[in-house]
């Protein structure tokens, strides 16, 4: 064997290492999710059921059901979608197109991603302070969703940004060289083309919400409602939340509840998310 | 030609820095209306920068400073009243770098009309085949107008994008290095176009082919390290140009 050889060994030795640890990392994440999944559904399989799902919150566990959180977190990640996208994406075009690349901007990409990374408990106390106290909105749905689009705007700014940043510099010079204004611009060429990524963006926010207990436990959101929210300043629950109060339960039936529970929450979420691929698929052609 | 009349492109003591970089340095240079003008020299030398003086694309690069007076027919259009936009519709760009609209070939070359405000069909529709055959492209693409104009070749593209330049009617067409990213043969394609389109349009070319500028163009003028260092007839820089640095760059000496 030659040196070259000798080589060539050695990097497709180091190739099929790395190929193997790649594969193991792969198999555990694959495996610890499955036997999480697999736990959930043997303990709240049994218990799902059209009565399960459409029944309010009850001191009998099985007649207890999470129409309730349901409703609430459909609505309270509905509005925070609502106000946060477009501010979000807003933030985000005129940071990239119209803002100065100077040091504010600079303060203020690095602070963004700093408000993505902060605990979700401190949007809680901010929520809190601001509107449930000051703006006096109460334990609402709407205080609820803004602390809520709070939480999940830095992570729409951050992924629009990118999104809007990944367009090449041709498209914007070539629709400028006809005498094309900046809104135009960004309106025809760089929202189009940057959309899907955009709407990954959402996806992950969105999903990032619907999971976030800690934030409205904190604003007061309640934990035993028997009504649907009427408006959005209505009280509400969330299902994380009536998760969290039924695994906290000490009879085993209320562990069954939250594990059925828990099947629907990630079904709601998958749900969610398969709509958003949908749409960016036939969105990016 | 005619002393007194007004040039179509003119800068006067023009400087521009790039934060601290002194890019061009006291550039006076006028350009007669439908001549071709070939700027050449080595890179990094400025002829790109002062290109794209002239539609304002200088804009978009933050810490661009510039001093001096840059006129299009005898107006300037940095300090009077001229919109950025109308200056870019009637100062039309080619860029190096063949550049289409992810959209249809017709989507394509109708945009500049849209965006300024226009909405007869028919005349689009008119303008569109219009520019399409100035840009020698229209027999080409005829049939597959409402296709991606990513499908086409790079020197389809190219002409494409001259097709869109031309559709918002311009009077000077600005051409950043436009046969550079070709194969020769789409690149003698864009020679000839730009044999015809001088005919009725006033053109200033980047380009680092000296046969190209030589070919193409009635004046040239050379660049080196940001000064306009000869500005005369094509012929005179090529057989007997004044300065040595000329002399030096177009036979290959240095750049």
């Amino acid at each position: 064997m030659n040196s070259f050889e000798i080589h060539a060994l050695k990097q497709r030795t180091k190739d099929i290492i790395f190929q193997v640890t790649a594969i193991v990392g792969l198999l555990f994440a694959v495996t610890v999710l499955l036997l999480l999944l697999i736990n959930v559904f043997q303990d709240g399989w049994g218990r799902l059921s059209w009565q399960f799902i459409s029944s309010y919150p009850s001191r009998k566990p099985e007649s207890a059901g999470i129409i309730a959180g349901l409703a609430g977190s459909f609505f309270m990640v509905s509005l925070a979608a609502l106000l946060s996208v477009p501010v979000g994406i807003g933030a985000a075009i005129y940071l990239e197109e119209y803002g100065k690349k100077n040091r504010l901007g600079k303060f203020i990409e690095i602070n963004t991603a700093n408000l993505a990374g902060v605990p979700s408990i401190v949007y809680g106390l901010l929520g809190l302070g601001l509107f449930v106290r000051w703006f006096q909105l109460d334990r609402s749905i709407l205080a609820g969703s803004l602390t809520m689009s709070l939480l999940i705007m830095p992570v729409i700014i951050i992924a629009t940004r990118e999104a809007i940043k990944a367009v090449p510099q041709g498209i914007r010079e070539a629709s400028y060289a006809v005498g094309a204004t900046k809104w135009q611009t960004i309106w025809h060429h760089l929202l189009p083309i940057s959309f899907p990524t955009i709407l990954t963006g959402i996806i992950l926010a969105v999903s990032r919400a619907i999971g976030e207990t800690a934030p409205l436990i904190t604003i007061g959101a309640l934990t035993y409602v028997t009504f649907l929210p009427k408006n959005i300043t209505s009280e509400f629950t969330i299902l994380p939340i009536q998760i969290f109060n039924w695994v906290s339960r000490p009879q085993q039936a209320f562990h069954e509840n939250a594990a059925a529970a828990i099947i629907v929450l990630i079904a709601f979420t998958l749900l969610l998310n398969s709509v958003a691929i949908i749409l960016r698929n036939k969105f990016s052609r | 030609m005619n002393m007194r009349q007004m040039p179509a492109l003119e800068t006067r003591n023009l400087n521009l820095h790039y934060g601290t970089n002194h890019a061009l340095k006291n550039i006076s240079l006028g350009i007669s209306e439908n001549f071709v003008v070939a700027l050449i020299g080595p890179s990094g030398c400025g002829k790109s920068t002062y290109l794209r003086l002239f539609n304002r694309m200088n804009d978009m690069i933050d810490g661009v400073k510039i001093d001096g007076d840059v006129l299009f027919n005898g107006k300037d259009i940095y300090k009077s009243n001229l919109r950025v936009e109308h200056v870019r519709k009637k100062i039309g760009m080619v860029f190096q770098k063949p550049n289409p609209f992810p959209k249809t070939i017709f989507e394509n070359v109708a945009y500049g009309l849209k965006v300024n405000g226009v909405s007869n069909k028919k005349f689009i529709e008119e303008t569109v085949e219009k520019s399409l055959k100035q840009a020698a492209l229209w027999e080409e693409v005829k049939d597959t107008l409402k296709k991606s104009a990513l499908a086409l070749s790079g020197g389809q593209q190219q002409r494409l994008c001259i097709a869109r330049a031309l559709a918002v009617e311009p009077s000077v067409l600005l051409m950043d290095e436009p046969a550079s990213a070709l194969d020769p043969l789409s690149s003698s394609k864009i020679e000839e176009l730009i044999y015809e389109l001088k005919k009725k349009y006033t053109i200033l070319i980047v380009t680092h082919n000296m046969q190209q500028a030589a070919r193409v163009s009635d004046k040239t003028a050379f660049f080196y390290l940001g000064q306009l260092i000869e500005y005369d007839d094509t012929k005179q820089i090529f057989i007997n140009p004044k300065e040595e640095r000329t002399q030096n760059y177009i036979t290959g000496r240095f750049g």
